[in-house]
């Protein structure tokens, strides 16, 4: 092959990738983070807990996560080896610091470059969005905790936590 | 009927990984004469003890298997973040104990969550056996 015909063949594919994932990201309109999916994630990690999207922690959150799981929030949800490594490889995938979606970047970027949270409750962009839910509300049997994304956001688990599908339950 | 037989493959080859507890059972009698030569047999009863029997956390709170499964097997529990726990009874939930490797994910970790510590082969069977025996 002649080397302009590489060189075109190289800047045609670099645009058209560029274009998908811009359509890709305005398709969203930048809200809903993208539906991601793996089977040993989506069947591990919504064992205990809702399962919650890659896109709300950053990569060094999710492996903080992964490598403590014999002590995951006071339980012990260790996992074998293999498992472990696949949805480890596939959370820091889609983190928030790897999403070309707002709300995972906004998550991300209200995270101190020097703190590795565990709980996305904790984060500031979380905290700020949810300074008007009282602390009473949070406690309501249809909700539990404010760990518990689904009791309001229906959508949560696929990752769209858009302020038209929210519904606080009594 | 060609269908049907193909119906019939395909749900068998599914099946594969289920074997009926009494498998497990075998095996863990195995593992529970090894540990204890002086074994003498699964026991309901004291499963069902076990199962209820609430010990003090290291961290301050009381738990025992109940605590999440309810004090009746044939319920729905709840996990701690508040995700349904589907029966352990087999009368109400046939699929359990028919995954070896799933039954052992499960007492590695809540064993260590509700004991601190591993379960013998003998609780494990003595555990099953109760929940075999729930009519």
């Amino acid at each position: 092959m002649k080397k302009w015909m590489q060189l075109l063949l190289l800047l045609t594919s670099v645009s058209s990738t560029s274009a998908l994932l811009a359509s890709g990201g305005m398709e969203e309109g930048g809200r809903s983070m993208p539906v991601e999916s793996n089977a040993k994630w989506a069947a591990e990690c919504s064992s205990c807990h809702m399962l919650y999207h890659p896109g709300l922690l950053p990569e060094r959150s999710w492996h903080k996560m992964m490598s403590g799981l014999d002590k995951h929030f006071g339980e012990n949800a260790s996992l074998d080896a293999t498992t472990q490594k696949e949805i480890t490889a596939f959370l820091a995938l889609n983190s928030a610091d790897k999403q070309d979606n707002r709300r995972a970047k906004r998550i991300n970027q209200s995270i101190p470059a020097n703190s590795t949270p565990l709980r996305i409750t904790e984060t500031r962009y979380f905290t700020s969005k949810h300074d008007e839910v009282s602390a009473n509300t949070f406690k309501r049997k249809s909700i539990g905790s404010a760990s518990n994304c689904v009791a309001c956001h229906k959508n949560a688990e696929k990752g769209d936590f858009s302020e038209s599908q929210i519904k606080i339950p009594r | 009927m060609r269908k049907t037989i193909l119906l019939i493959g395909l749900l068998l080859s599914f099946n594969t990984f289920a074997a009926p507890p009494q498998e497990l059972l075998k095996q863990y009698e195995v593992q529970a004469k090894q540990e204890h030569s002086a074994f003498t047999g699964f026991s309901a009863e004291k499963g069902a003890t076990f199962f209820k029997t609430e010990r003090v956390h290291s961290d301050g709170k009381n738990v025992s298997c109940a605590t999440c499964h309810t004090a009746d097997p044939r319920n729905q529990g709840k996990t701690r973040a508040n995700k349904v726990i589907e029966p352990m009874a087999p009368i109400v939930n046939p699929k359990r104990f028919t995954d070896a490797a799933k039954v052992e994910k499960w007492f590695g970790r809540n064993c260590k969550d509700v004991l601190e510590r591993a379960c013998t082969a003998q609780e494990k069977g003595d555990y099953i056996s109760y929940m075999l025996s729930i009519k």
